[in-house]
């Protein structure tokens, strides 16, 4: 049983723990970072600290909508090795605060995903609905590692 | 939120305790009769004991009782302060420290007090009956054994500071058999009566050796005590023989004491210590965050003020400004800490490093109260260990080779600090063999670092030390030499916006100075616009600034660089390098950055001018991302990027290196 926030990116619905969650903004400016990842190639003052952005769309390969009067950063706050980290994650749109049981929730298929398994902790069933469950940590980590693609920021010269 | 550990809590005293200790033992080396550096070593220790058992460092506290006991011997003057004995006590220190921080070797502690004992000669029994605290008093202190009649009165304000007095009490009656009582003469009437304040003052008759040195070791804490001590001539009565109370420390009870002062000194440090507090560094940092919001929110209304032509307003506006200036020079010296805790540290190297290698030092430091910012004085900690080792190891020469060349056999090793305008300047001066520029060539051709057919002044050469890999160093000791070290110190010290000089003369030694700027948190810079994107250059690093004009902007394709005054500088377009897609601007400038003694173009659409801004740092999400060395917040509250120049500059020297940089790849 966990308390979860969730969110539209493109056409599939997420949720993160809630507990996870710091606060919930209108889309801010962002400043790109050119060179890096494409991830998360974007930083924004959030209260006098500056948070990255992620865009989970560009992991999970989906396609990037322009920004709307619906798009929301979730701002989380999570521990990285044994470091609080706080990043800004884009959603197309917030949903809700929600219940999911632990006994609605799937490990991921090994096949029909079209996204690497290994950021996703499980499927939950929500009223009919798929609710896809990220292992933030790990997707941190890995962008952390540098082990993902940069972002194509040489378009004019190329 | 973390709770409050006490363990943590006591670790974190007993690091300061430890090196005040630390320090006092080192400088007694010098001195050795200065009893304000004994008494300073006895009451670190004490402390450490105090707040060791409190904290439940059992094994701390028995280990540093010992130590102390022998080390009392030194208080009262049975030894003295041989090297050997500093040496074991520096020993012993290292041991509480790794007992504190567990670390410690078992069966070590044994063989360390083992070692000081015999050094201050401490007879058996001493330590046996420290050991045994219980044990009664020997009939023969007991026939030593006077009268004295102590007289104290805490200042009023001792209550409110958490003195105990009846702690106290326990205290003194511990040192031999006590009779107490109270002076109630100062006590007003209820309707005067101030809860928080102490009117009693204590009258104890007490059966003991000359107490002098027992009731200052009780009072060490307590700020102003009105305090007597006199011989009381009357005999004890038989009762109060039987109740002896054991004395808790052998010491106290040791023959022929020597006298010290009846009043204890005004502590320096306790006033200290009721004058400044301890704050956790997180909270620090929290407080120069909301400062620079508030820097950054005062902008905004001082830019929506002047549109708006009211008096009334402009008048408010202005008044904040100079309130958040000042609060953020305030805040900013919060952090600043004096360098001195720093150079305090390096005492105890050079004298192992001095000990370890023979050779002897002098090691003189000068402007200690130069301050820096926190963080700074811990990155550079590192780096100065480094160069002092290496000043040490490699540039002061053996006795019998300075003899030889006419020079004091005492080698000297000089570190100061001081303010070189907004900098801060801090030299190491050896008085060695130099550095030989010739050796450094060759090692440099060798290393491939060099041509072999270069021509280059030692100026130029000497700095050639601190390229990866470079060793001069023809034995390796377990000190230095292995060639990494010296590209490092100079990474890190650039990497605080520093840089590293290196001067040498052979046979009269070197001297390395390091600048820094004094805070890490604000910078100056240029705001630049590239594109939609605004950059802050750090105008340290700015030369000049030229239009780079239409004919070099069109016809420069394949010609990357310009003519300034004669000299051919290179230059690169950050909107190519950042990847901006936005249509450039008809007029470009070109801003003239150096690093070293190499200088750059760097082509922006507009200068938007010079600001003071709060430095923040990337996350580590972006810690791969070499171009830039941080964030800032601007007035508008978006966030513009700072370039690292030095490393901007590396990136377009040698493009082929920067296969971790795909992005700067293209655009050299």
């Amino acid at each position: 049983m966990m308390d979860a926030l969730t969110f539209r990116l493109d056409d599939e619905l997420f949720a993160i723990d809630a507990r996870q969650v710091r606060e919930i903004l209108e889309m801010v400016p962002v400043t790109r970072v050119p060179g890096a990842p494409a991830c998360m190639d974007g930083v924004m003052n959030v209260r006098g600290r500056i948070v990255p952005l992620a865009d989970l769309r560009k992991l999970f390969g989906m396609s990037c909508a322009m920004a709307d009067v619906n798009t929301r950063i979730v701002v989380v706050e999570l521990t990285l090795g044994n470091d609080p980290v706080v990043v800004g994650i884009l959603a197309d749109a917030v949903n809700e605060v929600t219940r999911i049981p632990a006994d609605a929730v799937e490990p991921p298929p090994r096949v029909g995903m079209r996204w690497p398994v290994e950021f996703v902790t499980g499927i939950a069933r929500q009223e009919g609905r798929f609710v896809i469950l990220p292992d933030l940590v790990r997707i941190l980590e890995v962008i952390a590692s540098g082990d993902v693609p940069q972002s194509a920021c040489s378009r004019a010269a190329a | 939120m973390r709770g409050l550990d006490p363990a943590a809590t006591f670790r974190q005293e007993a690091q300061e305790l430890l090196e005040q200790l630390e320090l006092a033992l080192l400088d007694l080396e010098h001195t050795p009769d200065d009893r304000e550096l004994i008494d300073s070593a006895f009451r670190a220790l004490h402390t450490l004991k105090g707040s060791g058992s409190m904290f439940g460092f059992t094994d701390v506290a028995e280990f540093i009782h010992d130590f102390e006991t022998a080390f009392d011997r030194l208080r009262k003057g049975h030894s003295t302060a041989s090297p050997q004995l500093i040496a074991a006590a520096l020993q012993a220190k290292d041991h509480v420290a790794g007992l504190i921080f567990g670390e410690a070797a078992p069966g070590e502690g044994a063989v360390i007090l083992q070692a000081l004992r015999s050094i201050v000669d401490v007879p058996a029994s001493d330590v046996a009956a420290g050991e045994a605290p219980q044990q009664a008093l020997t009939a023969a202190s007991v026939a030593e054994a006077a009268h004295w009649r102590v007289q104290f009165r805490l200042p009023s304000d001792a209550l409110a500071f958490g003195a105990n007095p009846v702690l106290l009490l326990e205290e003194i009656a511990a040192i031999g058999p006590a009779t107490i009582r109270a002076l109630t003469a100062d006590v007003p009437p209820l309707g005067a009566f101030d809860p928080e304040q102490c009117y009693l003052g204590w009258e104890v008759d007490l059966l003991a050796p000359d107490p002098h040195d027992a009731i200052s070791d009780v009072f060490m804490f307590v700020g102003d005590v009105d305090l007597s001590i006199e011989p009381l001539h009357a005999p004890a009565t038989a009762a109060e023989s039987e109740t002896i109370v054991s004395p808790p420390r052998a010491a106290d009870v040791a023959p022929a004491p020597v006298r010290q002062e009846a009043q204890p000194k005004p502590r320096d440090s306790a006033t200290e210590a009721a004058s400044s507090l301890r704050v956790p560094a997180e909270r620090l940092d929290a407080l120069m965050d909301q400062v620079g919001e508030l820097v950054i929110a005062q902008t905004r209304l001082t830019q929506i003020s002047a549109g708006a032509r009211d008096p009334a307003l402009v008048a408010i506006a202005e008044e904040l400004e100079r309130l958040s200036a000042g609060l953020r020079d305030t805040s900013m010296g919060i952090r600043m800490v004096q360098i001195g805790t720093l150079f305090g540290r390096f005492r105890r190297l050079t004298h192992d490093l001095s000990r370890e290698l023979g050779k002897e030092i002098d090691f003189v430091t000068s402007g200690e109260e130069t301050e820096l910012d926190k963080t700074m004085i811990e990155r550079i900690a590192d780096p100065l260990v480094h160069l002092i080792r290496n000043a040490i190891d490699h540039g002061l020469e053996d006795a019998a080779t300075r003899v030889a060349a006419g020079k004091p056999a005492r080698g000297t090793v000089r570190l100061s600090a001081a303010y070189v305008g907004a900098e801060i300047a801090i030299t190491l001066t050896d008085d060695g063999a130099g550095i030989n520029a010739e050796r450094v060539r060759a090692k440099a051709i060798e290393n491939g670092l060099i041509a072999p057919d270069a021509v280059l002044s030692d100026e130029e050469t000497l700095p050639l030390i601190f390229a990866p890999g470079f060793s001069t160093a023809t034995e390796i000791t377990a000190l230095s030499g292995r060639g990494v070290g010296m590209d490092v110190v100079k990474r890190t010290i650039e990497a605080l916006r520093g840089s590293i000089d290196i001067a040498s003369r052979p046979g009269q030694g070197s001297t390395i100075t390091l600048r820094l700027p004094l805070t890490l948190a604000i910078l100056d810079g240029m705001l630049v616009r590239v594109g939609d994107s605004r950059y802050s250059i750090p105008l340290a690093a700015v030369e000049e600034c030229v239009e780079l004009s239409v004919a070099e902007a069109v016809g420069g394709r394949d010609r990357n660089f310009l003519d300034i005054r004669e000299r051919l500088v290179p230059y690169m377009r950050l909107a190519e390098l950042f990847g901006s897609e936005a249509p450039r601007d008809p007029y470009q400038k070109v801003i003239v950055v150096s690093s070293g003694d190499t200088r750059v173009g760097l082509v922006v659409d507009q200068i938007l001018g010079n600001h003071q801004i709060v430095i923040k740092q990337l996350s580590r999400f972006h810690a791969g991302v070499r171009s830039f060395s941080g964030a800032t917040i601007l007035g508008d509250g978006s966030v513009a990027l700072i370039l690292d120049v030095g490393q901007l500059i590396g990136a377009g020297q040698f493009p082929d290196d920067c296969s971790g940089q795909p992005v700067l790849r293209k655009a050299a």
